[in-house]
């Protein structure tokens, strides 16, 4: 007997709070340009990339190092020469050479570069895709709303927005996600929720609105949902026409940014997929030529294929790390860990492109050390900014001040969108 | 070469041996009725926490619900204490005891077992130093925890144990209580006298006066400069590879947020100034402060606390910032005012002042504390009531007029499944193997279903990851696995008939009978199966109860 999941789900809970199980919506998926709910991919470098081996080189000055530039589609830019291929779809997004942050730890820096805000000791803030997944509900998605592929030590979290904002971990997409097959055949996993409504039910003799509360039933039911929703085919890259799967790159980096796209489409609202290896504390260069060869060939075909698709007006796409690295070249040809002018690459979603922001200098405080410079990079831009220009794009009240459950009052975003961003 | 063919026999018999050996040790730590005997004059107490509660729900219009059944009360206890239910094998003694005041001789029976010794160090080193990684830290909250689970089975004063957590010297081995001070370590910065200033007044006085590291406490009156006077008492700190020490030459210096420069703090208290001593070294001193008897903060901060880890939910929230101590107003805004939802009516005491003062004048006895809390009226009432209307149960769960459902922790989870998994008591002298199977997979597990860290006392909904582990995962799966030696296993083939086969699942499971809706149901789908699949309905009846509400939320 083969169950289908409508069949299974009403057989679980045709007494429960069983909430009404809307089908596909093909027309919302098939949406595009500005009709389309917007969603958010972060390209994490976890580790922390050089900006002057990615998109704010310095070649022939003291800080440059062995990295040459190449010219880019969009006149007058150009990043470092390991990214042939992103040179030529850079100009769909804008680039930012001046961030400022004032933390130098992984954790910390981590912390403010997913949430927009400092740790603070008495609450934990959410991360932008908890944000998004919080504000743009979708009563269609069977999946989780908020995704983190190929994980990283400090993946993004709901904080005070609650757990069920954290976002959902699946460590490799192409290896299957953990503990979402039924672990016996439909007759029996049939006559195991059948059990279960019947216990459940008389513990919410009494209860019911503790229960409910508890969200224990509702998580049951989207557990149930996503084990057998036809949207899981949205991890099934191998689904994806060979030459598109060559042009993400065949690395588990390259299979999560092909997975993200196809998670967008389905509308998925916010997908986080990470890159480690960044944290080049020694022999920076050949560090950052081998994470090239994943991340080059990997974001450039997002950009393109989301492009192509035209999911590109309705996807904001956030490329960037924990923080920068020194100019200085340390001991052991690495770089060290540098929150005062580093890059970025923002873009998509509606906002403009080709905007080049900030400045670093070339020849900067290379002796001193990185907690103690205060001097700035030309046009700063304070992360919290940054964050407030994304939220706004996707349609969230950036501003919009919530009720923490310490009952501290607490904005989405402290800071101010940039307004040279807005289209 | 007789003895060949022996061998294939010897070697079962030795397994035999072995296997019976290890099943049948004594429990060590399982205290003898002798040592376990519920503390005198306990009954004084217990009616002052029933006369508040009395009062409270008059003047708060609200009627308690009614008095849960003593197994689900044994079950609360057990959960809180143990971090997990109780064995088959103690429910049976549970039933045939006759005697008067069961519950409290049940109660300090279990304040006499290792497992509470451990389990509940565990839980208030989360307060105390939290659950941060990294190699050695894991080492040395290894030792902390050795350290106070043996605090716990001493039951010494608590404030004795604070005061040698803050001012301990020593080496991290040899005076594992010095471990405390790793709280103010932070991943990848090192180690931070700020962050165990901040912790240290959290944890022993239950006040966030760390947001006043940054800037003025939200709504509570802190000042920056007088966090700066707390943390400048761990100015004088001295770490080293093997130990803490204190080294009278070091300055305490803070750098000033506007102008940068950096400027030497000497130490100071916010309050209370005549509790702290002008002798001894800075530690010491500020170690006299917060154990001061007249310093109620202290003992309302450990009520709070204790309060929250038996009912899942503390008296004022969150755990560690309470609201000044009543008639101690130290400075601006009024915390007592209308807007706490704990707010003090005219000439009502204060609950954690009442069970404090208690707690103190019974010489800060952490068990008696417990005792008191387990047999008062708040713990023994049902967490289910005839009323729908949610604002009116939210009222009521404010004032604990029911008993709040609260999410287990991913260890009484696993503990629960451990315990559900046999039918004999599984404790730490229970066999090595499956000891070490726990520790093994109770880690991962952990990890998937999402560890609450220290802010295990708030307020949390399940989420999607959690009901798959529950559904699909290798622990669960392995757990129900009806094989001979487990649980799910000796029921399908003992029991007699299939009413016993149900009654029992659901004793092991969720601590209770099944109820007539529930046998109508169950009954008929074990009396159709066939003799060779009654492993497979029972395991099925077993997957059942693991994923109800009941199972996974303390009621």
């Amino acid at each position: 007997m083969n169950l289908t999941r409508r069949d299974l789900l009403k057989a679980a809970f045709a007494s429960g709070v069983s909430i009404a199980l809307p089908g596909l919506d093909l027309r919302a998926a098939e949406a595009r340009g500005n009709e389309r709910q917007k969603s958010l991919i972060v390209i994490w470098l976890a580790g922390g990339a050089s900006q002057l081996e990615t998109w704010d080189p310095h070649p022939g000055t003291l800080i440059g190092g062995q990295t040459q530039s190449i010219k880019t589609k969009l006149p007058g830019l150009e990043i470092a020469d390991m990214y042939p291929r992103v040179a030529e779809h850079i100009h769909e997004l804008n680039v930012i050479r001046s961030l400022v942050s004032k933390e130098g730890d992984h954790e910390r820096g981590t912390y403010l570069l997913k949430t927009g805000y400092r740790p603070d000791p008495t609450l934990i803030h959410p991360s932008l895709g908890a944000i998004a997944s919080h504000e743009l509900p979708d009563d269609k998605l069977e999946i989780p709303a908020h995704i983190s592929l190929l994980g990283s030590q400090y993946p993004a979290r709901g904080g005070f927005l609650g757990e069920m904002f954290d976002a959902f971990k699946i460590y490799d997409p192409s290896n299957g996600i953990r503990n979402l097959k039924a672990r016996v055949g439909d007759d029996r996993q049939q006559q195991r929720l059948k059990g279960l409504e019947v216990v459940s039910k008389s513990f919410q003799a009494g209860r019911r609105v503790q229960v409910e509360n508890t969200l224990h039933q509702l998580t049951v039911e989207r557990a149930l949902r996503m084990m057998t929703s036809e949207q899981l085919k949205a991890f099934e890259i191998d689904q994806e026409p060979q030459a598109i799967r060559d042009a993400f790159g065949d690395t588990q980096f390259g299979h999560g940014c092909l997975a993200a796209r196809r998670l967008v489409e389905t509308g998925v609202r916010a997908v986080e997929v990470t890159l480690q290896g960044w944290d080049t504390h020694a022999n920076n260069y050949e560090g950052h030529k081998t994470q090239a060869k994943e991340l080059d060939p990997a974001l450039a075909a997002l950009i393109h294929d989301l492009r192509q698709r035209d999911l590109l007006a309705s996807t904001l796409v956030l490329c960037i790390g924990e923080f920068g690295r020194t100019p200085k070249i340390n001991g052991v040809g690495g770089r060290d860990h540098w929150p005062r002018g580093f890059s970025c690459l923002v873009g998509g979603g509606g906002l403009r492109s080709g905007v080049v922001i900030g400045e670093t200098d070339t020849e900067p405080q290379a002796e001193q050390d990185a907690n103690k410079s205060t001097a700035l990079p030309h046009d700063p831009i304070e992360v919290p900014d940054l964050f407030a220009t994304i939220l706004r794009q996707l349609g969230v009240e950036f501003d919009k001040e919530v009720l923490t459950p310490i009952g501290r009052p607490m904005r989405f975003s402290s800071g101010k969108p940039i307004e040279r961003l807005l289209a | 070469m007789r003895w060949k063919l022996l061998l294939p026999g010897v070697v079962l018999l030795a397994i035999i041996w072995l296997v019976s050996f290890v099943t049948d040790q004594p429990l060590k730590g399982v205290a003898t009725e002798e040592s376990a005997r519920p503390t005198a004059d306990l009954d004084d107490s217990v009616q002052k926490v029933n006369t508040f509660f009395a009062r409270r729900w008059a003047s708060e219009d609200l009627q308690p619900v009614k008095t849960a059944g003593e197994l689900s009360v044994l079950r609360r206890i057990a959960l809180a204490l143990m971090g997990t239910v109780p064995s088959l094998e103690e429910i049976r003694a549970f039933e045939q005891d006759s005697g008067p005041d069961r519950l409290q001789r049940w109660t300090a029976r279990y304040l006499h077992d290792q497992r509470y010794f451990d389990y509940f160090a565990e839980r208030l080193a989360r307060g105390f130093v939290g659950v941060e990684g990294g190699q050695f830290i894991v080492y040395r909250r290894d030792r902390f925890l050795n350290w106070l689970s043996g605090q716990l089975a001493a039951n010494r004063p608590y404030p004795e144990l604070v005061r040698e957590m803050i001012a301990g010297d020593g080496l991290w081995t040899d005076e594992p209580e010095v471990n405390f001070v790793m709280a103010g370590y932070d991943d990848g910065e090192g180690f931070n006298k700020n962050k165990l200033a901040g912790r240290a007044v959290r944890a022993f006085l239950g006040q966030r006066i760390d947001c006043a590291q940054c800037h003025d406490h939200p709504f509570d009156h802190w000042k920056q400069n007088e966090f700066a006077g707390l943390a400048a008492h761990f100015g004088q700190l001295k770490l080293s590879p093997v130990g803490v020490r204190e080294d009278r030459d070091l300055k305490f210096e803070v750098e000033d947020r506007h102008t940068l420069e950096k400027k030497v703090v000497e130490p100071a208290v916010p309050f209370g100034d005549q509790w702290e001593p002008t002798e001894g070294t800075r530690r010491e001193r500020l170690a006299a402060w917060v154990t001061h008897p007249e310093n109620r903060r202290l003992e309302r901060a450990i009520v709070n606390r204790v309060w929250g880890l038996l009912f899942g939910r503390s008296w004022i929230e969150p755990v560690d910032d309470l609201p000044d101590p009543p008639g101690e107003q130290i400075a601006g805004p009024n915390v007592e005012g209308a807007k706490h939802p704990k707010a003090l009516k005219a000439g009502e005491p204060d609950l954690l002042d009442l069970v404090g003062a208690d707690f103190r004048e019974h010489g800060y006895d952490l068990r008696r504390l417990i005792e008191v809390i387990v047999a008062s009226k708040p713990f023994l009432l049902e967490s289910k009531s005839e009323i729908d209307d949610a604002q009116r149960l939210d009222r009521m769960k404010e004032h604990f007029a029911i008993f709040p459902l609260a999410r287990l922790r991913p260890e009484q989870i696993i503990g629960a499944l451990y315990q559900a998994s046999s039918l004999t008591t599984v404790d730490q002298n229970s066999h090595l193997i499956s000891r070490f199977i726990k520790l093994t997979r109770s880690n991962d597990f952990v990890k998937e279903y999402g560890d609450l860290g220290e802010n295990e006392l708030e307020d949390r909904a399940g989420t999607i990851p959690q009901a798959l582990l529950r559904m699909n995962g290798n622990l669960i799966n392995e757990t129900i696995d009806a094989k001979p030696f487990t649980a799910s296993g000796r029921i399908s083939q003992m029991s007699p008939n299939a009413e016993r086969t149900l009654e029992l699942c659901y004793l092991v499971c969720l601590t209770r009978r099944p109820t007539s809706e529930e046998s109508d149901y169950l009954l008929p789908l074990l009396k159709k199966v066939r003799p060779n699949q009654r492993g497979q309905a029972v395991e099925d009846l077993y997957w059942t109860l693991f994923n109800s509400p009941e199972f996974a939320w303390n009621h």
